[in-house]
């Protein structure tokens, strides 16, 4: 059976959900093989495995915390060019992509960013993509060499399929250039106890109405009763009420969640382009003409200090 | 630079599933704007510095690179050829890594993405098709000392990273605010030099770019239907309550 290649996401061994996600999308295409990179593998192997990974390929060397990017690409391309994969699988973040581009260019393949969706096809992979703001659905294919994925989180449930994987360590020969841009210090980014904008199948968003970092608390008591990750505009976040890490947008975190709650913001292109393929989305604000609305399965004109207080107590009230 | 349809626009795929440039006006990315900005602020602290824009892209690509020029900076390159229509991220870095190498250069500087194709992945091929270190997606940008600087919010961490000159840099929308070009500096960039360069010049045949030297092909590209219009109410006092009863039913509550 064709080998899949999916490069795991992880800090320390925590594999992080879009990885089960490419690991499910892989078993589609055929045999998944997970490539993961610096320390913490014994932690990952159970996971990885219970999620469909037959082989783990380890590459445990300090070039792949110390540098950015590069070290991940000698990686990759190099258990590539042993493996001979039928395609090679990355999640869809900036290093995810940049290992992707580098990869491409070096095995002379072709590359296909954020696909939301992938089928196997006569010829290969076949990808799903949202363009122009997720107004237009592009499929597409590679038409050269090994095809590399790069794919958006949320694009699959992850679904179980245990083996128990061989783990196999990888020497890599670090190029010149994997030393290119050294790492002075990475600082992972708070887990919390809310989900992840990216992973999270619900998530909350305040906008400019929110008015005040301190008004945030009540979008997160909203969060906090849904089981939600917490958003925010770009508005919300050039004002410093919420952290940019938290900005849903074209330039922010792309979601595609079950549930979009859009609270106080008005609906600008950029915002739309990063929450548009929400399944379900309501939003509240008290702008009648909103374009916010005009994607909303459900919306409330009306102030958001009435209507969020309002629906808290309700969900208070239903589930007591 | 990239000049690219108005993302506010309502935009559409020709027949062949390339972008439709026809059908709405296009612009200076504003994603390229900011690496503009920086490009002027390296200038203006001390740096001996000459900035030029390169775009590739029709004769209206011209528009992008004047409006960089009326921000501020030296000169432009265009490179411009019907056979590049339909490249690739891989045939547009062929293209533009060949301009830069015939220009020369000490830093080359990009937007975070194009707000078009939105991939984000010309500048780490740029700098691997230079051998040179891709200094990518930075919320700030300092260059001292022969390297180039700065934080980068990654996939599961924020970074300070570091490179050393000669290198590709992209920055993000939150690098700082782009300035508007003033009166004085829309007219002064109808005099700054503006070379257009075709693929001949720059060593390449249509093979190496376009469709032909495209590594993927687009099956279809088809207008999402839009959304169905939801149930829209004005909130009487209940409509909390309302929406409560909305998310009871969709099961999220």
């Amino acid at each position: 059976m064709a080998e899949i290649l999916v490069l795991v996401d992880h800090t320390d061994g925590a594999v992080r959900k879009p990885t089960l996600e490419l690991l499910t999308l892989a078993r589609r295409l055929g045999e998944p093989s997970a490539v993961f990179l610096g320390p913490g593998v014994d932690a990952a192997t159970e996971a990885l495995g219970r999620y469909g990974a037959h082989r783990v390929y380890v590459v445990d060397a300090p070039e792949v915390d110390e540098y950015l990017v590069t070290p991940a690409v000698d990686a990759l391309t190099q258990i590539a060019e042993r493996t001979g994969p039928a395609a090679i699988l990355l999640p869809s973040g900036p290093d995810g992509k940049e290992i992707a581009a580098r990869v491409a260019l070096r095995l002379d393949s072709g590359l296909i960013t954020d696909a939301v969706d992938i089928q196997a096809g006569a010829d290969g992979p076949v990808t799903e993509q949202s363009a122009f703001a997720a107004t237009y659905q592009v499929t597409a294919h590679v038409t050269q060499g090994v095809p590399v994925i790069t794919v958006k989180p949320n694009a699959v449930a992850p679904e179980p399929a245990p083996v128990t994987p061989a783990v196999e360590k990888q020497d890599i020969d670090f190029g010149p250039a994997a030393a290119a841009v050294r790492v002075l210090s990475r600082t992972p980014r708070e887990r919390g106890d809310r989900p992840e904008l990216t992973e999270a199948d619900l998530v909350v968003s305040g906008g400019r109405g929110v008015n005040g970092a301190e008004n945030f608390a009540l979008i997160e008591r909203i969060a906090d009763l849904l089981g939600a990750a917490v958003g925010a505009s770009r508005a919300a976040v050039d004002a410093g009420w919420y952290p940019h890490s938290h900005q849903v947008g074209q330039t922010g975190t792309q979601v595609s969640p079950q549930l979009y709650l859009a609270a106080g913001i008005s609906g600008a292109i950029q915002h739309r382009a990063g929450m548009q393929t929400s399944k379900t989305i309501v939003a509240v604000n008290k702008d009648p003409d909103a374009p916010i609305f005009e994607l909303a399965d459900h919306g409330v004109v009306g102030d958001l200090f009435e209507v969020l207080p309002q629906l808290a107590d309700e969900i208070e009230r239903r589930r007591s | 630079m990239k000049h690219v349809p108005d993302a506010t626009a309502d935009r559409t795929f020709t027949e062949d599933g390339t972008t439709d440039r026809d059908s709405v006006d296009s612009l200076l990315s504003e994603l390229d704007e900011y690496a503009v900005e920086q490009a002027l602020r390296i200038a203006e602290s001390g740096v001996d510095a000459e900035i030029s824009y390169l775009t590739i892209g029709p004769d209206d690509a011209r528009d992008a690179l004047r409006k960089a020029l009326a921000m501020g900076g030296d000169s432009a390159i265009h490179v411009s050829d019907e056979d590049i229509v339909g490249s690739d991220a891989f045939g547009t870095s062929l293209v533009l890594a060949r301009a830069i190498e015939r220009h020369g250069f000490d830093l080359v500087l990009c937007g975070m993405a194009s707000t078009d194709g939105t991939m984000g992945v010309v500048p780490a091929i740029l700098a691997e098709r230079l051998g040179v270190p891709a200094v990518t997606h930075l919320e700030d940008l300092a260059i001292e000392n022969g390297t180039a600087t700065g934080r980068r919010e990654g996939d599961g961490a924020t970074a300070r990273i570091q490179g050393a000159l000669p290198a590709v840099v992209s920055v993000t929308d939150r690098s700082g605010d782009a300035r508007y070009p003033s009166f004085k500096g829309i007219m002064a960039a109808k005099k700054k030099p503006l070379e257009t360069l075709d693929l001949a010049d720059l060593g390449l045949d249509a093979a190496q770019v376009g469709p032909a030297g495209a590594r993927s092909a687009v099956d279809a590209a088809t207008r999402r239907p839009a959304r169905t219009k939801g149930e829209i109410v004005t909130d009487d006092g209940t409509g909390g309550a309302g929406l409560a009863t909305f998310l009871t039913t969709k099961k999220f509550i």
